[in-house]
């Protein structure tokens, strides 16, 4: 494997979550009552004309802007044109040769940092949900009846197309993570896969290692988590080499990755090629976002995660400033740091305390600071109560775990005479049950052992023994 | 006492205002006359009980009416009814406007007689055998005939000003972007406007007012000025340019160029200083841009017909076989001829040589009319090359039909405003004038119209009828 090289594109559709749909003003959103959401534009009446939806052009614009994207002094909306029931109008409003956004690329730190570069951004109307009854898959071939929801008809999508900048499945789950977590914290986006607020096709090919060819690719489609595009990439990559290595060639194609059987079986399509026939959506004016927008826009961006993960892992490493942004405890340890608390002690408490929002950091790090002289109850009422208003300290500071050995040392004893299979087992290599032994302890103790000097006594007496 | 042959819509104003006739009777005048006349003329696709206190107004089928079936001429839409009000319609019913029914057109307004209607022809009130003129013949022929004291209609490339001319009315084709479309069958969605057809000048004037002004639901819209019901009788101080390839185009029937000719003179003497002007390429490459801008958006504006939510649908067994089936049975030739013209020429390989090469020449005729209307304040020529013609006479010769538009489809392309007022009579059919300006210049438009229809005099009730 090593001789070739895997060269992988995204195509990434985000929903936004607007209050009202792209063209219209029907409600968004998940979970009402089906062709509840609708009016005669997104069913597309006769005569009914779309109006573009300012908020959602302002938050493409933020999108564009956090991944430094250029902002188009001009931007269209073109007619794509194709039949299927979900696309109500016989054409799909989007962009073409004159997007929203241009260019762009997103640094994703690491020990192995990379880049990846955009092509473009662009905004669109999502299509109708099809549901298929009958037929047993709940796929349309074989099904009895088709429905369609046009709830979601008409809701704002932007389409982000990254340039074939990706090296590995490994560099493109990354990036995908780093990207999502930049899209939820600008506040325009749940991009959660499991509901389809994110959609991620991708486009895979391979060539020799260090060739700059672009090989003919595969388009892999209906990957539900970026764990399974990994694996999707991952399986494609392997065919094609196994394609290329037995002197054979490949063909243009697309996918489905099947997570069950880590398969791909060709994507249905229409037997014809595609012919959109784009043209400028007459019924709509260009969009030229005016300069004083989009500088109040970028003025402000929020303080993005590929940012905070580089000043993070100055102090504690790569692969903890990612676990601490992608799960937004960064706040909290930065506010702990700050605090005087030492790096890994906040990055532990940080990622392992559920810590409100609002805490009273000053207070909490006093009893951070403490956090080995106390108990487990102490710590978790201190941080459940660091957001109330006169939360201090010193109320759990004389909460202090038992450390005096003397007074442990018996309790110790005992629960190693009750236990004398695991202690048996534990002699025989099985020392992961000495968490069961200190779980004992804490147990008699009613959690008021300091834990830490609990594991130095029992591996003393268990090594004695 | 309401004699609907003869009346304004100006005068049913004043007998309602004076209190000398009730909305209820003006409204059943016009319907008797429906009664008597509409059997022979079929103006009327369908009628209506008319709310409101208002005066009566006739509205082409393709403008959406709440609770009212609209079916732009086409079997496709037959039994739908619109569960909202368009604008121009809404605008109406806010100015008590009492609705008599819905009008004739050819199917989703593409023709020039009426004869592509799915429900078939209307016809001309002068003279029966005779085509109303189109899209818009319904509208026109019931104004003609008194059976509306005023109507709207909606213009892709001559389809209110042809048959005004035609049938002997005012008509309309305002600026581009001051009617609101929300709520109009799409024909062409960067050539469509709504306007006025009326049997005065003044009416026009001011049943555009009631239609014009910027909506928020139509992103093509613009603020528009204040309407001015004109009062003035002369021409003084106005520039009139005479386009010499408009006048001395091929196919102008000689009784249509005089009647032209006389209402030139007549400008001059009504103060105007007339010159001749040049508009070439306009001329020259007007229709065929407009056949090919034309049916590529309306290909795409006709897709959403498709049986799945609306209107007919034939049975099929899977999904294409409905969409073939559907779309083959509910559209006549003439929408099929333009979705397949229109898919051509929207196709990758073509699109270029074709709809973009289109696009390009509709930008030089903007500046050829911009640059024209840096010297002249209005432009001047026949607004049909001929009277109305018989009907059948055209039917099969679709590019004879589309010559009819020859001399409206310019300034449609150009998204300029025109004005059709009747000048005389040619083989004792009516010719039109049309008055060219430009942008946002209906107020001069009324005005010289109007000075011009008092200067006339034309008698507007057809000969056979009065």
């Amino acid at each position: 494997m090593s001789e070739w090289e895997p060269v992988v594109g995204l195509e990434i559709h985000v929903q936004l979550k607007t209050r009202t749909k792209m063209f219209c003003r029907c409600a968004t959103g998940f979970g009402a009552e089906p062709n509840t959401q609708t009016c005669p534009v997104c069913l597309a009446h006769p005569g009914a004309l779309p109006v573009a939806n300012r908020t959602a052009v302002e938050w493409t614009i933020k999108l564009g802007l956090a991944l430094g994207a250029q902002i188009a002094e001009r931007a269209v909306f073109h007619r794509k044109n194709y039949f299927y029931p979900d696309n109500p109008k016989g054409y799909q409003i989007s962009q073409y040769d004159e997007p929203l956004c241009v260019g762009g690329a997103l640094a994703v730190p690491g020990d192995e940092p990379f880049e990846v570069g955009f092509v473009r951004a662009h905004l669109e109307e999502d299509a109708a949900k099809t549901v298929h009854v009958g037929g047993g898959t709940g796929r349309k071939v074989g099904a009895e009846r088709s429905l369609i929801d046009f709830n979601r008809g008409g809701t704002p999508l932007v389409e982000i197309v990254t340039r074939p900048d990706i090296r590995s499945p490994d560099q493109a789950e990354r990036f995908l993570q780093l990207l999502r977590q930049t899209i939820v914290e600008l506040g325009i986006s749940e991009a959660r896969m499991e509901e389809g607020t994110l959609r991620v096709d991708a486009n895979v090919s391979v060539r020799p290692a260090g060739s700059d060819e672009l090989r003919t690719r595969w388009e892999l489609k209906n990957m539900n988590s970026f764990r399974f595009i990994g694996r999707g990439i991952d399986a494609a990559v392997r065919r094609q080499i196994e394609l290329y290595e037995g002197g054979g060639t490949v063909e243009q194609h697309t996918y489905d990755y099947e997570p069950d059987t880590n398969a791909l079986t060709p994507h249905r399509t229409k037997e014809e090629a595609d012919d959109y026939r784009y043209f400028p959506e007459p019924d709509l004016v260009p969009l030229a976002p005016r300069p004083e927008v989009v500088d109040r826009l970028r003025a402000d961006l929020p303080d993005l995660p590929a940012a905070r993960i580089a000043r993070h892992a100055q102090g504690l490493g790569a692969a903890d400033a990612w676990a601490l942004v992608t799960t937004e405890r960064d706040a909290a340890y930065a506010a702990l740091v700050a605090q005087g608390v030492g790096e890994r002690e906040a990055f532990s408490f940080a990622m392992n305390q559920p810590i409100p929002d609002g805490a009273n950091f000053a207070e909490l790090a006093k009893v951070v600071k403490a956090a080995r002289d106390l108990t487990r109850e102490a710590l978790t009422a201190a941080v459940a109560a660091s957001a109330e208003p006169g939360f201090t300290a010193d109320t759990y500071l004389a909460q202090t775990a038992v450390s005096d050995t003397a007074e442990l040392e018996p309790l110790v004893d005992a629960v190693l005479a009750a236990n004398p299979g695991q202690v048996e087992a534990y002699k025989g290599g099985k020392e992961g049950l000495l968490g069961y032994f200190v779980g004992q302890v804490m147990k008699e103790t009613g959690g008021k052992a300091n834990p830490k000097v609990v594991n130095e006594l029992l591996r003393e007496k268990l090594t004695a023994l | 006492m309401i004699d609907t042959l003869r009346m304004t819509a100006e005068q049913v104003n004043d007998v309602l205002t004076r209190g000398e006739a009730s909305s209820d009777e003006i409204f059943d005048a016009y319907r008797a006359a429906i009664e008597a006349r509409d059997g022979e003329l079929n103006c009327f696709l369908r009628l209506h009980e008319g709310e409101g206190e208002g005066i009566p107004i006739a509205l082409k089928d393709v403008i959406g009416t709440r609770g009212v079936e609209t079916t732009a001429g086409s079997r496709i839409l037959a039994g739908y009814v619109p569960v909202y009000d368009s604008t121009v319609a809404a605008r109406c019913k806010a100015r008590g406007l009492r609705l008599l029914g819905k009008t004739n057109t050819d199917e989703f307004a593409m023709g020039s007689s009426t004869e592509n209607s799915a429900f078939g022809p209307s016809r001309n009130p002068w003279d029966p055998t005779r085509v109303p003129g189109g899209s818009g013949g319904g509208s026109a022929a019931a104004v003609a005939a008194g059976l509306a004291p005023w109507a709207l209609g909606s213009d892709t490339g001559g389809s209110i000003k042809q048959p005004s001319a035609l049938c002997g009315n005012v008509g309309l084709r305002p600026t581009y972007g001051t009617v609101s479309r929300y709520g109009i069958v799409a024909f062409a969605s960067s050539l469509d406007q709504v306007g006025p057809v009326t049997k005065t000048v003044r009416d026009n004037a001011f049943l555009y007012s009631v239609i014009a002004g910027r909506d928020p639901a139509d992103s093509t819209t613009v603020d528009v000025p204040p309407t001015e019901l004109p009062e003035a009788e002369d021409l003084k101080g106005l520039r009139i340019g005479v386009p010499v390839e408009m006048r001395d185009a091929e196919g102008i029937e000689p009784g249509v160029a005089d009647a032209v000719a006389r209402a030139v003179v007549l400008c001059e003497e009504l103060g105007a200083e007339v010159e001749e002007c040049s508009l070439p390429r306009s001329v020259e490459y007007g229709l065929p841009c407009y056949y090919l801008i034309a049916p590529a958006e309306a290909s795409s504006n006709l897709a959403r017909y498709d049986g799945v939510r609306y209107g007919y649908r034939a049975a099929g067994d899977d999904l294409t076989e409905v969409y073939e089936r559907t779309r083959n049975a509910g559209f006549g030739d003439e929408p099929k001829r333009r979705i397949m013209l229109g898919t051509y020429a929207l196709s990758a390989g073509y699109y270029e040589a074709f709809y973009g090469k289109a696009q390009q020449v509709r930008t030089v005729i903007i500046r050829e009319h911009a640059e024209v209307f840096e010297r002249f304040d209005l432009i001047v020529s026949a607004t049909s090359p001929s009277v109305a013609f018989e009907i059948g006479a055209r039917a099969d010769d679709p590019l004879a039909m589309y010559a009819s538009d020859l001399l409206t489809i310019p300034s449609c392309i150009a998204g300029v405003p025109g004005l059709s007022i009747p000048c005389g009579l040619s083989e004792g059919l009516p010719v039109g004038f049309q008055l060219i300006g430009p942008q946002l210049s209906e107020n001069t438009l009324f005005r010289a119209g109007h000075a011009l229809e008092r200067a006339l005099g034309f008698d507007v009730v057809p000969e056979r009828l009065r």
